[in-house]
């Protein structure tokens, strides 16, 4: 079965939002979804782009509700 | 960067300094996140910083090692490389990072271990003072000479702190 999950790292900083997005992404089989809520910035430039050189897909980055808060929807 | 070249990071880490491991642990984990290979390669002091016994311990083969051991500690008593204040500093560091939701050192050695960081100890600095394989942490994979790095090493970044 496909499972979606879910990670929040506005809270965090570098490189702990790196660091917790990699291991969340490691719990990921194939065709599951990891759905990261970033800052703009650094998080928001970077973790897409180092999802996709980690062979994942990127499926879409939207800004949330919030303004300078965006979701990352990242698929293995 | 060419994106045929590795990945790859390889830090000797000397220093047993509070804010120096906490440089070596937060490049570290951030490079192995982002899909880096990443060694670290614990030498003299830094040796300090994989002990098991995070405290004062008189870790080590013979008088010397194990006075040092004691006088050194491990992990949880390593010190500012300045305004230690006798240890006072590294505790207010603790308390302002949890503060500011910056990770402590403890939390990124943990990170470290879970995103499977190699970690190596230097076998010269290892006799001198007294120290066995067994003193450390499970995740030190081998004990190394200066060979065996520069060949882990080869076609990455490096970095000495």
């Amino acid at each position: 079965m496909l499972m979606t999950y879910h990670l929040d790292i506005t809270k965090e900083h570098c490189p702990m939002t790196f660091v917790k997005t990699k291991i969340e992404l490691n719990k990921l089989q194939k065709g599951d979804i990891l759905n990261v809520k970033v800052t703009e910035g650094e998080p928001l430039e970077n973790v897409p782009k180092s999802a996709v050189e980690q062979g994942f897909n990127v499926l879409s980055v939207t800004e949330t509700d919030t303004p300078g808060i965006y979701n990352i929807e990242i698929e293995k | 960067m060419n994106e045929k070249q590795t990945k790859k990071l390889s830090i000797i880490a000397f220093s047993g300094d509070f804010d120096k491991l906490t440089a070596v642990f937060t490049l570290a984990t951030g490079a192995a996140a982002v899909g880096y290979e990443v060694n670290l390669f614990f030498t003299f002091w830094g040796l300090d910083a994989i002990k098991i016994k995070q405290g004062r311990s008189p870790v080590g083969k013979g008088f010397l090692p194990k006075v040092f051991g004691i006088m050194m500690g491990g992990l949880k008593t390593s010190p500012v490389s300045r305004l230690n204040f006798g240890g006072i500093s590294p505790k207010i560091f603790r308390y302002l990072m949890r503060k500011n939701n910056v990770a402590t050192l403890e939390e990124l050695v943990e990170a470290a271990k879970q995103l499977g960081i190699n970690f190596y100890a230097c076998e010269m600095a290892m006799h001198v003072l007294g120290l066995q394989k067994s003193d450390f942490i499970p995740e030190v994979k081998d004990v190394l000479g200066v060979a065996s790095f520069l060949n882990l090493s080869e076609g990455g970044q490096t970095l000495f702190i």
